[in-house]
Protein backbone atom coordinates (compact mmCIF):
# COMPACT_ATOMS: atom_id res chain seq x y z
CA UNK A 1 0.00 0.00 0.00
CA UNK A 2 1.55 3.09 -1.19
CA UNK A 3 0.50 6.25 1.02
CA UNK A 4 -0.60 8.35 -1.76
CA UNK A 5 -3.90 9.95 -2.46
CA UNK A 6 -5.08 9.72 -5.90
CA UNK A 7 -6.98 12.39 -7.36
CA UNK A 8 -9.62 10.85 -9.83
CA UNK A 9 -11.80 14.18 -10.40
CA UNK A 10 -10.69 17.65 -9.86
CA UNK A 11 -12.38 21.04 -9.76
CA UNK A 12 -10.33 23.72 -11.64
CA UNK A 13 -9.24 25.60 -8.86
CA UNK A 14 -7.46 22.81 -6.44
CA UNK A 15 -3.87 23.07 -5.37
CA UNK A 16 -1.16 21.95 -3.07
CA UNK A 17 -0.99 25.06 -0.12
CA UNK A 18 0.83 25.82 2.82
CA UNK A 19 1.88 28.77 4.82
CA UNK A 20 3.94 30.14 1.54
CA UNK A 21 7.37 31.12 0.89
CA UNK A 22 8.14 34.26 2.77
CA UNK A 23 11.48 35.96 2.50
CA UNK A 24 11.24 36.44 -1.51
CA UNK A 25 9.46 39.90 -1.46
CA UNK A 26 12.59 41.51 -2.51
CA UNK A 27 13.08 39.38 -5.60
CA UNK A 28 9.36 39.63 -6.77
CA UNK A 29 7.32 36.65 -5.41
CA UNK A 30 4.84 37.27 -3.01
CA UNK A 31 4.24 34.67 0.08
CA UNK A 32 1.05 32.89 -1.48
CA UNK A 33 0.07 29.89 0.58
CA UNK A 34 -3.21 29.52 1.42
CA UNK A 35 -5.62 32.25 1.26
CA UNK A 36 -7.63 31.37 4.32
CA UNK A 37 -4.85 31.26 7.02
CA UNK A 38 -7.16 30.38 9.65
CA UNK A 39 -8.43 26.95 7.63
CA UNK A 40 -5.08 25.73 8.09
CA UNK A 41 -5.08 26.37 12.00
CA UNK A 42 -8.20 24.71 12.40
CA UNK A 43 -7.14 21.47 9.79
CA UNK A 44 -3.76 21.46 12.14
CA UNK A 45 -6.29 21.40 15.62
CA UNK A 46 -8.14 19.20 14.19
CA UNK A 47 -5.81 16.49 13.16
CA UNK A 48 -3.08 17.24 15.72
CA UNK A 49 -0.32 18.02 13.86
CA UNK A 50 1.87 21.35 12.65
CA UNK A 51 0.12 23.92 10.62
CA UNK A 52 3.17 23.58 8.44
CA UNK A 53 1.56 20.89 6.86
CA UNK A 54 0.82 21.05 3.00
CA UNK A 55 -2.94 20.71 2.02
CA UNK A 56 -5.48 20.50 -0.52
CA UNK A 57 -7.01 24.22 -0.73
CA UNK A 58 -10.28 23.58 -3.47
CA UNK A 59 -11.84 26.74 -4.55
CA UNK A 60 -15.47 26.54 -5.22
CA UNK A 61 -15.85 22.68 -5.78
CA UNK A 62 -13.70 19.69 -4.89
CA UNK A 63 -13.29 16.45 -6.54
CA UNK A 64 -12.80 12.61 -6.29
CA UNK A 65 -10.06 11.76 -4.28
CA UNK A 66 -8.68 7.98 -3.56
CA UNK A 67 -6.41 7.34 -0.33
CA UNK A 68 -3.51 4.56 -1.60
CA UNK A 69 -3.67 3.76 2.26
CA UNK A 70 -5.87 4.30 5.43
CA UNK A 71 -4.93 7.76 6.48
CA UNK A 72 -6.35 10.25 8.28
CA UNK A 73 -8.05 13.64 7.15
CA UNK A 74 -10.03 16.99 8.07
CA UNK A 75 -12.14 19.11 5.98
CA UNK A 76 -11.98 22.99 6.61
CA UNK A 77 -12.90 26.36 5.34
CA UNK A 78 -16.03 27.01 3.02
CA UNK A 79 -18.36 23.78 3.67
CA UNK A 80 -18.64 21.63 0.89
CA UNK A 81 -20.72 18.43 0.83
CA UNK A 82 -18.38 15.31 1.27
CA UNK A 83 -19.04 11.85 1.07
CA UNK A 84 -16.71 8.58 1.89
CA UNK A 85 -18.15 5.88 -0.39
CA UNK A 86 -21.32 7.77 -0.70
CA UNK A 87 -22.24 7.96 3.33
CA UNK A 88 -22.07 12.04 3.91
CA UNK A 89 -19.24 12.96 6.49
CA UNK A 90 -19.34 16.24 8.61
CA UNK A 91 -17.56 19.10 7.57
CA UNK A 92 -15.22 21.36 10.15
CA UNK A 93 -14.31 17.58 11.47
CA UNK A 94 -11.70 14.64 11.25
CA UNK A 95 -12.16 11.37 9.71
CA UNK A 96 -10.69 7.77 8.96
CA UNK A 97 -10.43 7.41 4.74
CA UNK A 98 -10.40 3.87 4.25
CA UNK A 99 -7.78 2.66 1.13
CA UNK A 100 -9.66 2.56 -1.95
CA UNK A 101 -13.16 4.37 -0.76
CA UNK A 102 -13.95 6.97 -2.79
CA UNK A 103 -13.47 10.53 -1.24
CA UNK A 104 -16.21 12.86 -2.71
CA UNK A 105 -16.11 16.26 -2.37
CA UNK A 106 -18.66 18.46 -4.36
CA UNK A 107 -19.39 22.42 -4.41
CA UNK A 108 -19.28 25.06 -1.82
CA UNK A 109 -22.36 25.09 0.22
CA UNK A 110 -21.23 28.67 1.36
CA UNK A 111 -17.80 30.71 1.00
CA UNK A 112 -15.24 29.79 -1.48
CA UNK A 113 -12.28 27.96 -0.53
CA UNK A 114 -12.39 24.47 1.49
CA UNK A 115 -9.63 22.55 2.40
CA UNK A 116 -8.55 18.73 2.41
CA UNK A 117 -5.98 18.02 5.44
CA UNK A 118 -4.19 14.67 5.58
CA UNK A 119 -2.56 13.16 8.17
CA UNK A 120 1.06 13.73 8.12
CA UNK A 121 0.75 16.82 5.31
CA UNK A 122 1.41 16.25 1.55
CA UNK A 123 4.85 15.45 0.67
CA UNK A 124 6.88 15.77 -1.89
CA UNK A 125 9.60 18.43 -3.19
CA UNK A 126 9.74 21.54 -1.83
CA UNK A 127 10.89 24.64 -4.00
CA UNK A 128 12.07 27.38 -1.98
CA UNK A 129 11.28 26.30 1.47
CA UNK A 130 7.79 25.31 0.73
CA UNK A 131 5.49 23.13 -1.32
CA UNK A 132 2.44 25.09 -1.91
CA UNK A 133 1.48 26.05 -5.88
CA UNK A 134 2.03 29.59 -6.23
CA UNK A 135 -0.04 30.00 -9.86
CA UNK A 136 0.60 33.55 -10.18
CA UNK A 137 4.07 32.86 -10.36
CA UNK A 138 4.38 29.87 -12.37
CA UNK A 139 5.13 27.63 -9.76
CA UNK A 140 3.74 24.42 -9.88
CA UNK A 141 0.20 24.10 -11.02
CA UNK A 142 -3.31 22.96 -10.36
CA UNK A 143 -3.95 19.43 -8.73
CA UNK A 144 -5.43 17.38 -12.52
CA UNK A 145 -7.06 14.00 -12.65
CA UNK A 146 -4.79 11.40 -12.09
CA UNK A 147 -1.85 12.91 -9.75
CA UNK A 148 -0.76 11.18 -6.82
CA UNK A 149 -0.36 13.27 -4.33
CA UNK A 150 2.66 11.58 -1.77
CA UNK A 151 1.30 11.96 1.84
CA UNK A 152 4.09 11.91 4.57
CA UNK A 153 4.08 9.94 7.63
CA UNK A 154 1.22 10.34 10.37
CA UNK A 155 2.21 10.71 13.97
CA UNK A 156 -0.98 9.84 15.55
CA UNK A 157 -3.04 7.89 13.07
CA UNK A 158 -5.89 6.53 14.95
CA UNK A 159 -7.37 9.90 16.71
CA UNK A 160 -10.22 10.95 14.22
CA UNK A 161 -13.73 11.56 14.78
CA UNK A 162 -13.23 15.21 16.40
CA UNK A 163 -15.11 18.39 14.99
CA UNK A 164 -14.05 22.11 15.27
CA UNK A 165 -17.10 24.59 16.08
CA UNK A 166 -17.35 26.44 12.65
CA UNK A 167 -16.26 29.60 13.06
CA UNK A 168 -18.43 32.42 10.71
CA UNK A 169 -16.65 33.79 7.81
CA UNK A 170 -18.46 32.60 4.51
CA UNK A 171 -21.24 34.92 3.97
CA UNK A 172 -19.23 38.05 4.03
CA UNK A 173 -19.36 40.63 6.88
CA UNK A 174 -17.82 43.12 8.42
CA UNK A 175 -13.77 43.63 7.96
CA UNK A 176 -11.52 45.71 10.34
CA UNK A 177 -8.71 47.91 8.14
CA UNK A 178 -5.94 50.23 9.25
CA UNK A 179 -4.52 53.23 7.96
CA UNK A 180 -1.51 52.50 5.46
CA UNK A 181 0.98 55.16 3.58
CA UNK A 182 -1.35 56.15 1.08
CA UNK A 183 -4.32 56.66 3.15
CA UNK A 184 -4.18 60.24 3.12
CA UNK A 185 -3.94 60.41 -0.73
CA UNK A 186 -7.66 59.86 -0.09
CA UNK A 187 -10.17 62.61 1.21
CA UNK A 188 -11.97 62.26 4.44
CA UNK A 189 -15.17 62.40 2.34
CA UNK A 190 -13.47 59.19 0.70
CA UNK A 191 -12.63 57.71 3.50
CA UNK A 192 -15.77 57.95 4.85
CA UNK A 193 -17.32 56.81 2.13
CA UNK A 194 -15.61 53.36 2.11
CA UNK A 195 -17.00 52.87 5.55
CA UNK A 196 -20.54 53.66 4.54
CA UNK A 197 -20.50 51.81 1.43
CA UNK A 198 -21.77 48.17 1.00
CA UNK A 199 -19.93 46.57 -1.63
CA UNK A 200 -20.52 43.38 -3.28
CA UNK A 201 -18.03 40.60 -3.83
CA UNK A 202 -17.36 41.03 -7.94
CA UNK A 203 -17.54 37.40 -9.53
CA UNK A 204 -13.87 38.62 -10.74
CA UNK A 205 -11.17 37.34 -8.01
CA UNK A 206 -8.84 34.62 -7.69
CA UNK A 207 -5.89 34.09 -5.68
CA UNK A 208 -4.14 37.42 -6.01
CA UNK A 209 -6.96 39.18 -4.99
CA UNK A 210 -11.19 40.17 -5.60
CA UNK A 211 -12.82 43.03 -7.09
CA UNK A 212 -15.30 44.82 -5.34
CA UNK A 213 -18.25 46.67 -6.71
CA UNK A 214 -21.72 48.16 -5.98
CA UNK A 215 -23.58 51.25 -6.19
CA UNK A 216 -21.00 54.44 -5.44
CA UNK A 217 -17.45 52.56 -5.58
CA UNK A 218 -15.32 54.53 -7.21
CA UNK A 219 -12.82 55.77 -5.52
CA UNK A 220 -10.27 58.74 -6.82
CA UNK A 221 -6.66 60.59 -5.54
CA UNK A 222 -5.01 63.46 -7.44
CA UNK A 223 -1.71 61.13 -6.85
CA UNK A 224 -3.67 58.72 -9.41
CA UNK A 225 -1.76 57.29 -12.47
CA UNK A 226 1.70 58.66 -11.62
CA UNK A 227 2.39 57.07 -8.54
CA UNK A 228 5.73 55.42 -7.89
CA UNK A 229 5.06 51.47 -7.66
CA UNK A 230 5.47 50.78 -3.70
CA UNK A 231 5.97 47.37 -2.27
CA UNK A 232 2.31 46.11 -1.49
CA UNK A 233 1.31 43.57 0.75
CA UNK A 234 -1.78 40.91 1.42
CA UNK A 235 -4.38 42.89 2.72
CA UNK A 236 -3.68 45.92 0.78
CA UNK A 237 -7.05 47.92 -0.83
CA UNK A 238 -5.52 49.20 -4.23
CA UNK A 239 -7.56 51.59 -5.96
CA UNK A 240 -7.09 50.58 -9.57
CA UNK A 241 -6.73 53.06 -12.66
CA UNK A 242 -10.90 53.15 -13.19
CA UNK A 243 -11.31 53.71 -9.23
CA UNK A 244 -12.56 50.44 -8.61
CA UNK A 245 -11.05 48.73 -5.33
CA UNK A 246 -9.28 45.42 -4.58
CA UNK A 247 -8.40 43.64 -1.94
CA UNK A 248 -5.03 41.83 -2.52
CA UNK A 249 -4.69 38.12 -1.30
CA UNK A 250 -1.62 35.49 -0.83
CA UNK A 251 -0.86 35.49 -4.15
CA UNK A 252 -0.81 39.14 -4.90
CA UNK A 253 2.05 40.87 -6.89
CA UNK A 254 4.84 42.32 -4.33
CA UNK A 255 4.79 45.69 -5.63
CA UNK A 256 2.09 47.80 -7.24
CA UNK A 257 1.55 51.72 -8.53
CA UNK A 258 -1.92 52.09 -7.63
CA UNK A 259 -2.63 53.81 -4.66
CA UNK A 260 -3.74 52.02 -1.52
CA UNK A 261 -6.99 53.47 0.82
CA UNK A 262 -6.11 50.94 3.75
CA UNK A 263 -4.98 47.60 4.95
CA UNK A 264 -7.40 44.55 6.20
CA UNK A 265 -5.74 43.23 9.12
CA UNK A 266 -4.68 39.88 8.98
CA UNK A 267 -7.39 38.45 11.21
CA UNK A 268 -10.10 39.68 9.40
CA UNK A 269 -8.67 39.01 5.42
CA UNK A 270 -10.28 34.96 5.84
CA UNK A 271 -13.26 37.01 5.58
CA UNK A 272 -12.70 38.67 2.26
CA UNK A 273 -10.89 35.92 0.95
CA UNK A 274 -14.42 33.47 1.66
CA UNK A 275 -16.50 35.77 0.85
CA UNK A 276 -18.20 34.32 -2.35
CA UNK A 277 -19.20 35.83 -5.70
CA UNK A 278 -22.39 38.87 -4.42
CA UNK A 279 -21.68 38.58 -1.03
CA UNK A 280 -21.72 42.00 1.06
CA UNK A 281 -18.48 43.35 2.53
CA UNK A 282 -18.09 46.49 4.90
CA UNK A 283 -15.40 48.25 5.78
CA UNK A 284 -14.54 49.65 9.27
CA UNK A 285 -11.30 51.48 10.30
CA UNK A 286 -9.47 50.98 13.60
CA UNK A 287 -6.79 52.53 15.10
CA UNK A 288 -3.10 50.23 14.89
CA UNK A 289 -3.69 49.26 18.65
CA UNK A 290 -6.96 48.14 17.91
CA UNK A 291 -5.64 46.61 14.91
CA UNK A 292 -2.78 44.91 16.69
CA UNK A 293 -5.38 43.97 19.83
CA UNK A 294 -7.57 42.15 17.52
CA UNK A 295 -4.57 40.09 16.11
CA UNK A 296 -3.37 39.25 19.96
CA UNK A 297 -7.21 37.61 20.39
CA UNK A 298 -7.14 36.24 16.85
CA UNK A 299 -3.84 34.25 17.86
CA UNK A 300 -5.02 33.39 21.21
CA UNK A 301 -8.40 31.94 19.64
CA UNK A 302 -5.66 29.70 17.13
CA UNK A 303 -3.47 28.58 19.96
CA UNK A 304 -7.02 27.49 21.96
CA UNK A 305 -8.75 25.76 18.99
CA UNK A 306 -7.77 22.25 20.06
CA UNK A 307 -9.20 22.87 23.83
CA UNK A 308 -12.66 23.58 21.75
CA UNK A 309 -12.33 20.24 19.96
CA UNK A 310 -15.66 18.02 20.58
CA UNK A 311 -16.43 14.41 19.55
CA UNK A 312 -18.23 13.68 16.76
CA UNK A 313 -19.80 10.89 17.45
CA UNK A 314 -22.27 13.27 20.11
CA UNK A 315 -24.44 13.61 16.61
CA UNK A 316 -25.97 10.40 15.29
CA UNK A 317 -26.32 11.84 12.06
CA UNK A 318 -23.26 12.21 11.51
CA UNK A 319 -22.01 8.75 11.96
CA UNK A 320 -20.64 6.84 9.22
CA UNK A 321 -22.18 3.34 9.16
CA UNK A 322 -24.73 4.13 11.98
CA UNK A 323 -26.80 0.84 11.48
CA UNK A 324 -23.85 -0.77 10.89
CA UNK A 325 -22.17 -0.34 14.12
CA UNK A 326 -23.23 -2.64 17.40
CA UNK A 327 -25.39 0.00 19.06
CA UNK A 328 -26.79 -2.71 22.09
CA UNK A 329 -24.53 -4.37 23.68
CA UNK A 330 -22.81 -1.83 25.46
CA UNK A 331 -18.94 -0.35 24.97
CA UNK A 332 -16.72 0.99 22.36
CA UNK A 333 -13.62 2.57 22.55
CA UNK A 334 -15.00 5.66 20.60
CA UNK A 335 -12.43 5.89 18.12
CA UNK A 336 -13.57 2.98 16.17
CA UNK A 337 -17.10 4.24 15.35
CA UNK A 338 -15.65 5.06 12.31
CA UNK A 339 -15.40 2.50 10.90
CA UNK B 1 6.55 49.42 8.10
CA UNK B 2 7.92 50.84 5.24
CA UNK B 3 11.37 53.80 5.51
CA UNK B 4 11.23 55.98 2.64
CA UNK B 5 13.74 58.45 0.96
CA UNK B 6 11.77 60.24 -1.43
CA UNK B 7 8.02 61.13 -2.84
CA UNK B 8 9.74 60.97 -6.23
CA UNK B 9 12.30 58.37 -8.14
CA UNK B 10 15.85 59.70 -8.18
CA UNK B 11 19.54 58.33 -8.31
CA UNK B 12 20.42 58.97 -4.96
CA UNK B 13 17.22 57.95 -3.28
CA UNK B 14 17.30 54.48 -5.17
CA UNK B 15 20.54 53.94 -3.86
CA UNK B 16 19.86 54.54 -0.75
CA UNK B 17 17.13 52.43 -0.53
CA UNK B 18 19.32 49.65 -1.86
CA UNK B 19 21.88 50.39 1.31
CA UNK B 20 19.61 50.93 3.60
CA UNK B 21 17.53 47.33 2.98
CA UNK B 22 21.20 45.86 3.36
CA UNK B 23 22.16 47.44 6.26
CA UNK B 24 18.80 46.01 7.75
CA UNK B 25 19.83 42.77 6.84
CA UNK B 26 23.34 43.16 8.01
CA UNK B 27 21.59 44.02 11.78
CA UNK B 28 20.26 40.26 11.99
CA UNK B 29 17.75 41.54 14.06
CA UNK B 30 15.64 38.75 15.25
CA UNK B 31 12.33 40.26 15.24
CA UNK B 32 12.65 40.97 11.38
CA UNK B 33 10.63 38.58 9.04
CA UNK B 34 11.40 39.76 5.58
CA UNK B 35 13.29 43.10 4.28
CA UNK B 36 12.32 43.88 1.03
CA UNK B 37 13.45 47.08 -0.71
CA UNK B 38 11.82 48.88 -3.95
CA UNK B 39 12.72 51.81 -6.18
CA UNK B 40 12.97 54.53 -3.15
CA UNK B 41 12.19 52.47 0.45
CA UNK B 42 12.89 49.85 2.70
CA UNK B 43 9.88 47.57 3.54
CA UNK B 44 10.28 45.47 6.81
CA UNK B 45 7.85 42.89 8.32
CA UNK B 46 7.93 41.99 11.51
CA UNK B 47 5.14 40.52 14.15
CA UNK B 48 3.88 43.55 16.32
CA UNK B 49 2.69 40.66 18.93
CA UNK B 50 6.44 39.86 18.95
CA UNK B 51 8.00 43.56 18.99
CA UNK B 52 6.07 46.76 18.95
CA UNK B 53 5.48 49.28 16.29
CA UNK B 54 7.69 51.90 18.66
CA UNK B 55 10.50 49.18 19.03
CA UNK B 56 10.74 48.61 15.22
CA UNK B 57 10.70 52.64 15.04
CA UNK B 58 13.42 53.60 17.49
CA UNK B 59 15.59 51.04 15.89
CA UNK B 60 15.38 51.89 11.93
CA UNK B 61 15.85 55.90 13.23
CA UNK B 62 18.73 54.93 14.99
CA UNK B 63 20.08 52.90 12.23
CA UNK B 64 19.19 55.70 10.05
CA UNK B 65 20.90 58.52 11.73
CA UNK B 66 24.31 56.18 11.07
CA UNK B 67 25.34 57.98 7.76
CA UNK B 68 24.16 59.46 4.60
CA UNK B 69 22.25 57.14 2.93
CA UNK B 70 21.98 59.21 -0.31
CA UNK B 71 25.72 59.53 -0.07
CA UNK B 72 26.31 55.29 0.06
CA UNK B 73 27.43 53.48 -2.83
CA UNK B 74 25.65 51.02 -5.76
CA UNK B 75 26.02 46.92 -4.34
CA UNK B 76 28.83 44.93 -5.25
CA UNK B 77 29.24 42.37 -7.73
CA UNK B 78 26.98 44.42 -10.45
CA UNK B 79 26.33 43.00 -13.82
CA UNK B 80 26.24 44.51 -17.24
CA UNK B 81 23.24 43.28 -19.53
CA UNK B 82 22.35 43.61 -23.39
CA UNK B 83 19.25 42.21 -24.21
CA UNK B 84 18.35 41.45 -27.86
CA UNK B 85 14.82 43.54 -28.12
CA UNK B 86 11.99 43.94 -31.30
CA UNK B 87 10.91 46.98 -31.54
CA UNK B 88 8.14 46.49 -34.03
CA UNK B 89 4.02 47.10 -33.14
CA UNK B 90 3.95 43.74 -34.50
CA UNK B 91 5.12 41.98 -31.32
CA UNK B 92 4.92 45.75 -29.43
CA UNK B 93 1.94 46.71 -30.90
CA UNK B 94 1.62 50.14 -28.12
CA UNK B 95 5.00 51.29 -29.35
CA UNK B 96 3.55 54.07 -31.79
CA UNK B 97 1.27 55.44 -29.09
CA UNK B 98 3.96 55.23 -26.63
CA UNK B 99 5.89 57.40 -28.84
CA UNK B 100 3.23 59.76 -29.66
CA UNK B 101 2.78 60.09 -25.41
CA UNK B 102 6.41 60.80 -25.46
CA UNK B 103 5.78 63.69 -28.12
CA UNK B 104 8.95 61.50 -30.50
CA UNK B 105 8.35 59.87 -33.75
CA UNK B 106 8.56 56.53 -33.65
CA UNK B 107 12.05 56.40 -35.05
CA UNK B 108 13.16 58.49 -32.17
CA UNK B 109 11.62 56.87 -29.76
CA UNK B 110 13.59 53.16 -30.62
CA UNK B 111 16.37 54.97 -30.66
CA UNK B 112 16.21 56.50 -27.34
CA UNK B 113 15.01 53.10 -25.91
CA UNK B 114 17.70 51.55 -27.66
CA UNK B 115 20.52 53.11 -26.52
CA UNK B 116 19.63 54.33 -23.15
CA UNK B 117 21.94 52.51 -20.59
CA UNK B 118 19.07 51.57 -17.61
CA UNK B 119 19.93 50.37 -14.11
CA UNK B 120 17.49 47.64 -12.10
CA UNK B 121 15.87 50.18 -9.45
CA UNK B 122 13.80 46.97 -7.83
CA UNK B 123 12.70 43.59 -8.50
CA UNK B 124 9.35 43.36 -8.13
CA UNK B 125 5.49 42.69 -8.87
CA UNK B 126 6.23 39.05 -9.98
CA UNK B 127 9.37 36.99 -9.43
CA UNK B 128 12.61 38.26 -10.68
CA UNK B 129 10.78 41.39 -12.68
CA UNK B 130 12.98 44.74 -13.04
CA UNK B 131 12.07 48.16 -12.53
CA UNK B 132 14.72 50.17 -14.69
CA UNK B 133 15.43 54.06 -15.29
CA UNK B 134 15.78 56.09 -15.65
CA UNK B 135 14.27 57.76 -19.29
CA UNK B 136 14.79 61.15 -20.52
CA UNK B 137 12.16 63.16 -19.06
CA UNK B 138 10.15 62.80 -22.34
CA UNK B 139 9.24 59.36 -21.01
CA UNK B 140 7.17 61.10 -17.72
CA UNK B 141 4.04 59.15 -19.57
CA UNK B 142 1.61 58.12 -17.23
CA UNK B 143 0.29 54.39 -17.13
CA UNK B 144 -2.63 53.68 -18.88
CA UNK B 145 -6.20 54.30 -17.27
CA UNK B 146 -7.58 50.92 -18.28
CA UNK B 147 -5.33 47.53 -18.19
CA UNK B 148 -4.02 45.92 -21.08
CA UNK B 149 -5.47 42.58 -20.80
CA UNK B 150 -2.62 40.74 -21.16
CA UNK B 151 1.56 41.45 -21.93
CA UNK B 152 3.46 38.16 -22.87
CA UNK B 153 6.41 37.12 -20.82
CA UNK B 154 9.09 38.95 -22.10
CA UNK B 155 7.56 42.17 -22.79
CA UNK B 156 9.42 45.52 -22.25
CA UNK B 157 6.74 47.96 -21.32
CA UNK B 158 7.53 52.05 -20.38
CA UNK B 159 5.22 54.73 -18.11
CA UNK B 160 6.70 57.70 -15.61
CA UNK B 161 10.56 57.38 -17.31
CA UNK B 162 10.80 53.85 -16.45
CA UNK B 163 11.07 50.34 -18.18
CA UNK B 164 9.52 47.16 -17.01
CA UNK B 165 10.83 43.59 -17.90
CA UNK B 166 7.92 41.46 -17.63
CA UNK B 167 8.14 37.92 -15.82
CA UNK B 168 5.48 36.80 -16.81
CA UNK B 169 2.36 37.28 -19.10
CA UNK B 170 0.15 39.26 -16.70
CA UNK B 171 -2.73 42.16 -17.17
CA UNK B 172 -0.97 45.41 -16.85
CA UNK B 173 -1.34 49.23 -17.17
CA UNK B 174 2.25 49.57 -18.37
CA UNK B 175 2.60 50.42 -22.56
CA UNK B 176 4.56 47.24 -24.32
CA UNK B 177 6.97 49.51 -26.49
CA UNK B 178 9.71 46.22 -27.44
CA UNK B 179 9.69 42.41 -26.80
CA UNK B 180 12.61 40.35 -25.80
CA UNK B 181 13.23 36.64 -25.48
CA UNK B 182 14.57 37.03 -21.89
CA UNK B 183 13.38 35.26 -18.94
CA UNK B 184 14.04 37.22 -15.84
CA UNK B 185 12.42 34.08 -13.38
CA UNK B 186 13.68 30.65 -14.25
CA UNK B 187 11.60 28.36 -11.85
CA UNK B 188 13.92 25.53 -12.55
CA UNK B 189 17.67 26.85 -12.23
CA UNK B 190 19.69 27.19 -9.14
CA UNK B 191 19.60 30.72 -9.19
CA UNK B 192 15.58 31.74 -10.06
CA UNK B 193 15.73 35.11 -10.06
CA UNK B 194 18.51 36.44 -12.92
CA UNK B 195 18.85 40.04 -12.64
CA UNK B 196 19.14 42.06 -9.43
CA UNK B 197 18.96 45.83 -8.41
CA UNK B 198 22.03 47.70 -9.45
CA UNK B 199 22.17 45.65 -12.65
CA UNK B 200 22.27 47.57 -15.88
CA UNK B 201 20.84 47.20 -19.19
CA UNK B 202 20.78 48.03 -22.76
CA UNK B 203 17.96 46.68 -24.73
CA UNK B 204 19.69 46.32 -28.16
CA UNK B 205 17.48 46.55 -30.79
CA UNK B 206 17.35 43.70 -33.35
CA UNK B 207 14.93 41.79 -35.62
CA UNK B 208 11.90 39.60 -35.44
CA UNK B 209 13.80 36.64 -37.08
CA UNK B 210 17.21 37.13 -35.05
CA UNK B 211 15.15 37.07 -32.38
CA UNK B 212 13.07 34.41 -32.93
CA UNK B 213 16.46 32.08 -32.98
CA UNK B 214 17.07 33.30 -29.67
CA UNK B 215 14.33 32.16 -28.17
CA UNK B 216 15.76 28.76 -28.01
CA UNK B 217 18.94 30.07 -25.68
CA UNK B 218 18.40 30.21 -21.96
CA UNK B 219 19.43 33.51 -21.81
CA UNK B 220 17.37 34.77 -24.78
CA UNK B 221 20.49 35.91 -26.57
CA UNK B 222 20.99 38.42 -23.88
CA UNK B 223 24.96 38.75 -22.90
CA UNK B 224 26.53 39.75 -19.22
CA UNK B 225 29.58 41.42 -18.40
CA UNK B 226 30.78 41.92 -14.81
CA UNK B 227 30.61 45.50 -13.68
CA UNK B 228 34.11 46.54 -12.21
Amino acid sequence: MTRDLLVRKAGPGVSVQDTGRPGHLGLGLSRGGAVDRLALAEGAALLGQDIACAVLEMAGIGGTFEAGADMRIALTGAPMRATIDGTPIAWNASHLLPAGAPLTIGAVEAGSYGYLHLGGGIDGPAWLGARSAHLAAGIGRTVQAGDRLPVGPDAAPGAVGMRLPASARFDGGTVRVVPSLQTDFFSPAQRARLESTAFRRDNRGSRMGIRLTGQDTVFHTEAGLRLLSEVVLPGDIQITGDGTPFVLLAECQTTGGYPRICAVLPCDLPIVAQAPPGALLRFRFVTLDEGVAAESRARDHIAGLRKTLTPLIRDPHEIRDLLGLQLISGVTAGDDLEG
Amino acid sequence: MLVSFGARLSEPANRAALAFGAAVERENWTWVEECATSLVSACLCFDPLGVSHETVRAHLSRLLQTRDWYAAPLPGGRRFWRIPTVYDPALAPQLPEAAAAAGLTRGQAVQALSRTRVRVQAIGFAPGQPYLGELDPDWDIPRQRTLTDRVPEGALTVAIRQLVLFAVSAPTGWRHVGQTAFRPFRPEADDPFVLRPGDEVLFERTDREKLSAMQEDPDGGAIAAAIP
